[in-house]
């Protein structure tokens, strides 16, 4: 099979990679460029743990070809601490026991991510439904919920 | 008790504080790496080829066309592995059969269920090996099937195992455990368990109400959101090195061992970061596989398994039909009770029948009880544990017969419970007698909850049941290091499976000590650096591993006293041990400044060498663990969906190391709880094919269908743990199926006696009344 070169940004930084057309964003991002942080829970969409951000939007990296990333800019659980420290959101997961196996972890805080950037001062409903594309078989979801309110919070000031 | 660790009541300082878990902040940056995140350089990558039938004679097996396909490596079928005697052994709480593990790995004679391996192959890169396993060819004489349990228990039904006659066993407390001759005749039911205790017929003849109901449940998936994956080496002089995502790695290595005939030194597992199991990861299914394939190629060799494998063939819990008779005299004492539970145990035998029966009606102190129990092989993935194995399936029936019983006698459905719990000094009918336990007092704080007296509104219903789980210690070992700067290393064996066991035995071992528990870092072992230790099961790992943790704490700290009275030139009794520091037994002993670790630590090398403190221990004592749960439902009659308005989990952790991870135990196994109750099950084809093989048609819960999960720690001490710990994994998810259908009775008037309450079953039971 013929592959194709693809220029795309990934956490800020310059990235090319060759792939088979019916390659998926997950594969290459674990396997080319290496962030595993990006994990395979169905392939299919179902679990949300390869939630990635793509041009500022929440895909199922698992469902997006390689070749559609052309000259975008992808966005992994890699790139979400600012240096030294930790996203708001990450900081509140550590605090509130949010996470067990973490095998999900990286989806949910992506997709959280996304959601305080749309909307600010979400209700535990909003909370909820947003993220009910991401699976959780560990926590039963109740703190990953009052983390993500936790954290709305303060990034409001 | 002999052989156990005594619980001593002291000042607490690091313990029941909730500090940030060491594995957290690899955990949120992306950093932990899994099973399926490990590469190694030159690696082949592994496939496996699937029985597309349940069951099938497999007459032959062509692998010449895909072997010749550029890239392709190598190719294994059953043949490839040594046959196994037939030999019960026990692994991680089910008994494993290596001649049905093996069988289990990869088929020889026959597919025996949908997803059955049958040849495993490895090429250069993922999409060819997959594309490798269309040019497999296998020619299959189709065998009827059998999946129902009940219908696999019936004279005539298909059999899975000609070979396989029922093993009779009886267990009458007092009295020395029996097993008849086996039937002449071949039988998909591989055991019959009985378990009894008094009189069971002179019981019933004095109650005053006996109900009487059967019950079903199907199978559930474990549901662990990270699949099965592994990479293993075979070098040309047979070392074998293998990375996985298990419950415990020497486990897995002692498995690979038997069924690769390769001597256990000669197997280094490591384990990786765990994305959940649940018990699904207590076995092997890829590891000798991958090891087989790489013993031809000498190079590593990957394999992870799709969500579709994963769910075809690993997991889940068995289906179970049950039975469940309960008298009670006009007042409310029960009299006498009897069950019998049927479990479905997949293509071989070995369902969780022990823990079933077991654990039926523990929770309660009665005079006359029978329990028999039925091991039955389907054409289904062989059964895997599920936390609190066979618990549930068990509790779903007894608990919802005690809720009609209550209602019979106007009596509220705690106060029944109450009346009846067993407690210190009940003897159990399985031989136990309990210690120092916490159910009457779970029961006493749902009672007096808010959230048992919350006023309820139309189509709403209040349930409530209880869970009891034994518990286990086992072999657990542990190795700790008082590095040059005073600070430890501590290395452990039994897995953290995601509870946070690491983080409460750092601050374990800090309480010894009297330091903060950062100053303790924890590592989980590979195989080649400690003795072995038991799978993560049994709600063990913060209860044994603490022990050895513990254990080897103290060792080293008796060693830090030794080297402090060298110090000091005094007797070794003159030294004490407090807060981080040797002191002076007394001021009689002279005007020395304490020491602290660090100061020990220090001057270690000329005190007479680096410090250090190990432990290796068959841990024994491991308290029984009960909770009681309350649900609150509200049932959509237009769309026959159940809502959970609130969840209330009050269970006995013993004493909570930390606090967020056993909320977070009770919150987890009750959500876990709710998806077997209200969603979850396997479907099969009339062909016998699973048909909802990925997470859109097996639905776990997401975060929209629950509530918060309230939660209230109970605390009484386990007299055989130094801070009193309970396991506490399991409990969580036994009650909610019965709580909840108990619930949905309230709200609707119906009592549901099979499960999931889907809202497809909710609706037309609606419909029809």
């Amino acid at each position: 099979m013929t592959r194709r070169h693809i220029e795309a940004k990934i956490n800020g930084d310059n990235c090319d990679f060759l792939c088979e057309s019916n390659e998926t964003l997950l594969s290459v991002i674990r396997n080319q460029l290496q962030l595993t942080g990006t994990k395979e829970g169905c392939s299919t969409g179902d679990c949300g743990a390869c939630s990635v951000m793509l041009d500022g939007r929440l895909v199922c990296s698992c469902l997006t070809l390689a070749v559609e990333v052309e000259g975008k800019n992808i966005d992994t659980i890699e790139g979400m601490s600012n240096g030294e420290d930790l996203h708001i959101l990450q900081r509140k997961f550590l605090e509130h026991a949010a996470l067990q196996c973490g095998i999900c972890t990286p989806g949910f805080l992506i997709a959280a991510r996304a959601l305080l950037e749309k909307n600010p001062n979400p209700t535990e409903t909003e909370v909820r439904y947003w993220l009910a594309g991401n699976l959780c078989r560990c926590t039963g979801y109740h703190k990953i919920v009052e983390a993500v309110l936790d954290a709305a919070e303060e990034m409001r000031g | 008790m002999s052989d156990t660790v005594a619980y001593e009541e002291k000042k607490l300082k690091i313990i029941g504080t909730r500090p940030i878990r060491p594995d957290g902040v690899d955990k949120v940056t992306g950093r932990a790496r899994y099973g399926a995140d490990i590469n190694l350089p030159g690696q082949l990558f592994g496939s496996v080829y699937r029985s597309p039938y349940p069951h099938a004679i497999i007459k032959s097996i062509d692998v010449s066309a895909a072997l010749a396909i550029p890239g392709v490596k190598a190719a294994i079928t059953g043949d490839d592995f040594e046959d196994m005697p037939s030999q019960f052994i026990p692994v991680g709480e089910m008994v494993v059969n290596f001649r049905d593990m093996t069988r289990n790995v990869i088929a020889r004679e026959k597919a025996l269920y949908d997803g059955h391996p049958i040849v495993a192959i490895a090429a250069i890169s993922e999409s060819i090996a997959k594309e490798a396993l269309k040019h497999i060819k296998v020619d299959f004489e189709i065998l009827p099937h059998v999946i129902d349990v009940v219908e696999a228990m019936k004279p005539g039904a298909t059999l899975l195992h000609e070979e396989q006659y029922t093993l009779i066993e009886r267990k009458r407390l007092g009295s020395e455990p029996t097993t008849e001759s086996p039937p002449k005749e071949p039988s998909n039911i591989a055991k019959r368990l009985t378990w009894e205790k008094g009189d069971i017929e002179n019981g019933f003849s004095k109650a005053h109400i006996i109900i009487e109901k059967e019950f079903n449940t199907k199978p559930v998936h474990q549901g662990y959101i990270e699949p099965h994956a592994t990479v293993a080496t075979c070098t040309e002089d047979g070392q074998v090195e293998v990375y996985t995502c298990s419950q415990g790695h020497f486990v897995i290595r002692s498995q690979c061992a038997k069924l690769l005939g390769i001597e256990v030194s000669k197997i280094k597992v490591i384990p990786t970061e765990l994305g959940g199991g649940f018990g699904g990861k207590n076995n092997v299914y890829l590891e000798p596989l991958a090891i087989m394939l790489s013993k031809i190629v000498h190079r590593p060799v990957k394999m992870v398994m799709s969500r579709n494998e994963v769910f075809r063939a690993t997991g889940p819990s068995p289906a179970g039909h049950v039975k469940v008779k309960i008298g009670c005299d006009k007042n409310g004492n029960i009299v006498a009770a009897d069950a019998q539970i049927d479990m479905q145990s997949g293509a071989f035998p070995g369902s969780p029948l022990p823990q079933a029966t077991i654990t039926c009606f523990t929770r309660y102190d009665i005079e006359n009880v029978r329990v028999i129990g039925h091991d039955v092989t389907t054409n289904r993935p062989k059964v895997a544990a599920y936390r609190a194995p066979g618990a549930p399936i068990a509790a779903f029936g007894v608990e919802s017969v005690m809720d009609e019983l209550a209602e019979k006698l106007s009596i509220d459905p705690l106060d029944l419970r109450i009346m009846n719990a067993a407690k210190e000094g009940t003897q159990t009918y399985y031989g136990v007698t309990f210690p120092q336990i916490g159910f009457l007092e779970t029961l006493k704080r749902a009672k007096a909850h808010k959230n048992y007296n919350i006023p309820l509104e139309k189509n709403q219903g209040r349930g409530v049941a209880t869970g009891f789980w034994m518990n286990i210690g086992n072999d657990t070992t542990s190795s700790l290091n008082v590095n040059d700067d005073g600070t430890i290393a501590l290395t452990i064996g039994t897995i953290d499976v995601a509870g946070g066991s690491r983080s409460s035995l750092a601050m374990m071992v800090a309480e010894e000590f009297g330091i903060d528990s950062d100053k303790v870092r924890v590592t989980t072992g590979d195989t080649s650096q400690l003795g072995f230790n038991f799978v993560t099961a049994g709600s063990r790992g913060t209860f044994a591993g603490g022990i050895v943790a513990i254990l080897a704490a103290r060792k080293a700290i008796e060693e830090c006293k030794i080297r402090a009275a060298k110090t000091w030139n005094v007797p070794l009794d003159e030294v004490v041990w407090e807060d981080g520091y040797a002191r002076p037994a007394s001021s009689n002993v002279g005007g020395f400044d304490p020491l602290s670790l660090a100061d020990i630590a220090k001057n270690a090398t000329k005190t007479g060498g680096p410090i250090a403190g190990h432990s290796e221990k068959n841990v024994q004592g491991a308290g029984p663990g009960f909770g009681t749960q309350i649900v609150d439902v509200e049932v959509d009659k237009e769309t026959g969906s159940v809502k959970i308005l609130r969840h209330t989990v009050i269970q006995d952790a013993g004493k909570a190391i930390h606090p967020a991870y056993v909320e977070g135990q009770y919150q987890g196994g009750a959500v876990q709880g709710i998806g077997w109750a209200l969603n979850e099950e396997y479907i099969y084809g009339d062909d016998g094919k699973l048909q909802n093989t990925g997470f859109l048609d097996y639905r776990v819960p997401v975060a929209s269908d629950v509530p918060f999960i309230d939660t209230d720690i109970v605390e009484v001490p386990n007299p055989y743990h130094p801070y009193g710990v309970r396991g506490i994994g399991e409990v969580p998810i036994i009650p909610p199926t019965a709580a909840i259908a108990n619930a949905v009775y309230k709200a609707t008037g119906i009592r549901f006696n099979s499960l999931p309450l889907s809202p497809p079953k909710v609706l037309a039971a609606i419909t029809k009344k």
